[in-house]
């Protein structure tokens, strides 16, 4: 009973810590610059197809495949901010919605284009899988790889936005971003990088996810909306409210599909409704 | 729009009157729906379901176009209006015009209880929420299994003769004309509401949150009507759907056609009450075309439609013949 409960709360939290991989990028791009990008899923997804594509047809090793996620998803996400995205920065929230549910539609298309609706198979290596047993408790390996990362990416994120120079650059942006720009900032550029950091996460996300969430086409759209709600119950622009959100969130998914699995996800949108009504700015809200 | 004379006096009045007056091509719009039957009489299904989406879209229209409220969730309404028709008619009332009726009272309820919330969030916590909600109703629906069938959509829905004499035909005939009549009358009430004081109020705020309440408009109550009446007509296009095909599917409450109905609005240009109307025949005569080469990939040419009207065509295709029109006047005078 107590080994049961223990042992889903540590999957919970594994899949929180991967949902806050997948998600820290859109809440700082929308808390920067409030722009509505429904097409995060999908940059999650084009990590998750790179790996994918670099592990089962070219013999890649899992770890290496992860910065290539990373870096192609950045640039993926760069092209379409550059070609697309910048004209769209002072139009309503309900224009920025639709042209990236368009491109979620695309991108959806054409992964079941290039890699058929099935799917995706994954082989992981040894060391990654099996479990390590301590008394009655007993946790999954790749689990607790996904918590280590995900604690060193936060890590990793936390000092370069409050020591670096360019952490610096972030915060000001997001905290005042005209009186930024008046004090001669590149806000373009500076917005430009953050984004393709948040993706490149987002991507890095996407191919640590094809095995505990599965990979189809429909990815892009599946998961959003559990991205959504870290990001508007964890507050724009807060890693810290991203954190907690995406943790509590892993954790009540777990528990309310292994509990009660008869009202499924129903549990989880009530929860994203009342906490959204009961504070529409986030939970964690900085503002 | 209401170019006066300097010195006249202002009849606000005379300027809602003139919107009022039917013009020259929508009657020619209007006679126009009637073609199907006389040139493409294969393809009236298609053509109910035209109607259909073009009275959701319209609905939609009332919040999206003419009061600036986003609705990622509008399914929510659509959905209920056709589970209600269709629950009624499954469990032994299948007259076709009370069924709709009882459906769009059931919906109006549900938004009214709905507007609640809406009136008290803006922004991106709207938009969420919206689109939770329709994700909740969806799982709601799904998990009452015994009631509306889940995954297997509901089935058995018999439906009676309108007035006892016109049964639905399979080639939807009377399909048609039932879709098209309830269409066209809610269109004339939803034109009749937009261009009345209360439409003039709703443009209002619109284009300015926080002027209104300053001139003394209550903003709260106006949006919580507003909300009723679209959720109603909504809900209407939904029994409609039911009706017709006689079948409910889950997918009714999906988020798909919640942004299925924003770009079949979009697309013919929002706050214009024909764009709703134009955008619905051209998406689903285009998913019906580019649909039959391959269903899977249909997904890719809807994405490129929405990326190439919104990035050129920001007010969709009415918008954009709109400007063009202006401009070749400008230029004639």
């Amino acid at each position: 009973m107590i080994a049961r409960f223990v042992s889903l709360l540590f999957d919970g939290f594994a899949y929180g810590m991967l949902l806050f991989v997948l998600s820290v990028g859109l809440s700082v791009t929308l808390g920067m610059m409030n722009f509505v990008n429904l097409a995060h899923g999908a940059f999650a997804m084009v990590g998750g197809y790179v790996a994918i594509a670099l592990m089962n047809r070219m013999g890649w090793p899992f770890l290496a495949t992860l910065p290539v996620a990373f870096l192609a998803a950045a640039l993926f996400s760069v092209v379409l901010e550059r070609v697309l995205y910048r004209r769209l920065y002072r139009a309503t929230d309900l224009d920025q919605s639709l042209l990236t549910i368009g491109i979620v539609f695309m991108s959806i298309a054409i992964a079941a284009y290039v890699f058929g609706t099935n799917q995706q198979p994954v082989q992981l290596p040894d060391y990654l899988r099996g479990r390590i047993v301590l008394g009655d408790f007993s946790f999954g390996v790749y689990r607790l790889f996904l918590i280590v990362s995900a604690l060193i990416i936060t890590g990793l994120m936390v000092i370069g936005l409050e020591y670096t120079r360019f952490g610096a650059q972030v915060r000001a942006c997001v905290d005042n971003q005209r009186m930024a720009r008046g004090l001669g900032l590149n806000v373009d550029y500076v917005f430009m990088m953050t984004f393709a950091l948040g993706s490149g996460l987002a991507g890095l996300g996407g191919a640590l996810a094809i095995e505990p969430m599965g990979l189809d086409p429909n990815f892009a759209l599946k998961y959003l909306v559990y991205m959504l709600i870290v990001v508007a119950v964890g507050g724009l622009a807060s890693i810290r409210g991203a954190f907690f959100t995406a943790g509590l969130l892993g954790v009540i998914d777990i528990f309310s599909k292994y509990y009660v699995p008869w009202i499924g996800g129903f549990i989880l949108y009530l929860v994203m409704v009342g906490l959204l009504i009961w504070r529409p700015n986030g939970v964690f809200a900085r503002r | 729009m209401n170019a006066q004379t300097p010195g006249a006096a202002f009849n606000p009045q005379e300027v809602l009157r003139a919107q009022v007056r039917w013009r020259a091509l929508e009657i020619i719009f209007w006679v126009a729906t009637l073609a199907p039957f006389v040139l493409t009489p294969n393809y009236l299904i298609l053509c109910s379901q035209i109607a259909i989406a073009a009275l959701f879209a319209l609905s939609l229209d009332l919040l999206v176009g003419y009061s600036g409220i986003v609705s990622l969730g509008h399914a929510v309404y659509f959905g209920v209006g056709a589970y209600s028709a269709g629950l009624l008619a499954k469990h032994g009332w299948g007259e076709p015009i009370s069924g709709l009726l009882f459906a769009s009272v059931v919906t109006a309820l549900v938004g009214y209880l709905i507007s609640f919330i809406m009136v008290r969030i803006t922004h991106f916590a709207l938009i969420m929420v919206t689109v939770g909600l329709c994700l909740l109703f969806g799982e709601i629906a799904n998990s009452l299994h015994d009631v509306t069938g889940g995954d297997d959509g509901l089935q058995g829905v018999k439906m009676w003769s309108i007035f006892g004499i016109y049964r639905f035909d399979m080639f939807g005939r009377t399909a048609y004309v039932y879709t098209l009549v309830a269409t066209f009358l809610s269109f004339l009430v939803l034109r009749r509401i937009i261009n009345s004081p209360f439409g003039l109020s709703l443009r209002g705020m619109r284009e300015n949150q926080r002027r209104m309440p300053a001139i003394g408009v209550p903003m709260k109550s106006r949006l919580q009507v507003v909300y009723v009446i679209s959720a109603c007509f909504a809900g209407l296009a939904g029994a409609l759907s039911a009706q017709t095909t006689q079948f409910v599917a889950l997918d009714a409450l999906s988020f798909q056609r919640s942004a299925e109905v924003l770009v079949m609005l979009i697309l013919g240009g929002a706050g214009r009450l024909y764009g709703g109307l134009i955008g619905a025949a051209m998406f689903m005569v285009a998913r019906d075309q580019l649909a039959d080469m391959n269903p899977q990939y249909w997904y890719f040419w809807l994405g490129l439609l929405l990326v190439i009207v919104i990035i050129f065509l920001p007010n969709g295709i009415l918008g954009g013949l709109a400007a063009l029109i202006d401009r070749v006047r400008s230029r004639r005078s």
